[in-house]
């Protein structure tokens, strides 16, 4: 699986950059609303995106908002997180309910979404 | 270039779970206003590359040397409470998308299929996709201003089964669209009821709106 060309509009240089080349293996485990928690301060030399990402999440932040914010494309975010998991400088909440096939979510969830959405 | 993150409201710090829900319909059709009318951020935009070896990739019009494509989609939110929070995908149903759905939206609770009555043909395709991956999904008509149909009209144009919730909307207002969100999650916890009837006893507070008929 090569992947030479991740995103449409940046240049294949800066993206490659960015993830230091790497594919996606391990960075999968990141939901697009995956909240993610800085567990440090951003460190001076640090790549900008990786400040960002930090300052970002001192509260939790979704893999999607901080794609968003950053103006990349998903899967290179999450190469990006799972880069800074790997070195303690994040933690990840991942979704509890993830939904495997066939397999409706839990009554429980659905119970606590139906009394937050009344309550908007 | 901070401008996205400083008008950004902080989820509480002790969120922990993310829960998502799909719009899909077709161009136009009012999935990015009804992210708006109840997301509490003002919607925003991101995109995904996907990159797939093969026949996906080769369907799409004029892209054949590529070996990824980008799809863009629009998202809002709701915090339900101080743990979890909502996330609303407004994805576009044309049939070109749908291979980076598969990916994207795996774990979403469920979808809201959002039609215009004088364009109903457009959303056969998503309809028929969320069948096939056994994604529960609810329709919601928005009105357009387009000719009256009746109920039962609009559900033989979608060849929709009785059991499926049909319902109207204005995507522009805030309570229709919550209300179109709540008929989702009533239809979804109907159907998780009565999955998991055997093991969990009934919840008296929690009247779903529609009970499914038993499939015969
Ligand atoms: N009359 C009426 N107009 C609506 C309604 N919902 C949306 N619109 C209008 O329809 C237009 C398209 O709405 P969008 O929310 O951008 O539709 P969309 O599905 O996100 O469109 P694409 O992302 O381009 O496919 C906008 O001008 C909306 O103001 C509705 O319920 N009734
Ligand atoms: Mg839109």
């Amino acid at each position: 699986m090569t992947r030479r060309r991740p995103g449409r509009d940046d240049a294949p240089d800066r993206l490659y950059t960015l993830t230091g080349g790497r594919s996606r293996s391990g960075s999968d485990a990141f939901d697009l609303v995956t909240l993610v928690v800085s567990e440090c301060e951003p460190a001076p030399g640090m790549q900008s995106e990786h400040v960002t990402i930090l300052r970002m999440c001192t509260r939790p932040t979704a893999v999607v908002e901080i794609a968003a914010s950053l103006g990349l494309p998903v899967s290179i975010v999450r190469i990006m997180l799972s880069d800074l998991l790997d070195t303690g400088r994040i933690s990840a909440r991942h979704p509890r309910t993830a939904r495997v096939a066939d397999r409706l979510p839990d009554p429980d969830i659905l119970e606590q979404v139906l009394v937050g959405l009344r309550n908007l | 270039m901070d401008s996205a993150t400083s008008d950004r409201a902080a989820l509480q710090a002790t969120a922990d779970n993310g829960l998502k829900i799909v719009v899909v319909g077709g161009f136009g059709v009012g999935k990015t206003t009804m992210v708006r009318s109840v997301s509490e951020i003002r919607p925003l935009n991101t995109e995904e590359t996907m990159t797939r070896a093969g026949e996906a990739v080769d369907h799409l019009d004029g892209v054949q040397s590529k070996t990824s494509t980008t799809v863009a989609f629009d998202f809002g939110r709701i915090s339900l409470d101080e743990r979890s929070v909502l996330y609303l995908f407004g994805a576009p149903g044309q049939e070109r998308f749908w291979f980076l759905w598969d990916r994207l939206f795996s774990g979403t609770l469920g979808a809201v299929v959002l039609v215009d009555t004088r364009r109903l043909a457009d959303s056969w395709y998503a309809i028929d996709r969320l069948e096939h991956h056994g994604t529960p999904f609810i329709v919601a008509c928005n009105d357009f201003g387009g000719p009256l149909h009746t109920e039962q009209q609009i559900r033989e144009a979608l060849d929709l089964s009785d059991d499926v919730p049909l319902v109207e909307c204005d995507a522009r207002d805030r309570s229709s669209s919550k209300y179109v969100l709540i008929t989702l999650v009533e239809h979804l916890h109907a159907l998780s009821q009565g999955n998991a009837s055997a093991t969990s006893a009934a919840r008296p507070e929690i009247t779903p709106e529609k009970t499914p008929e038993p499939t015969s």
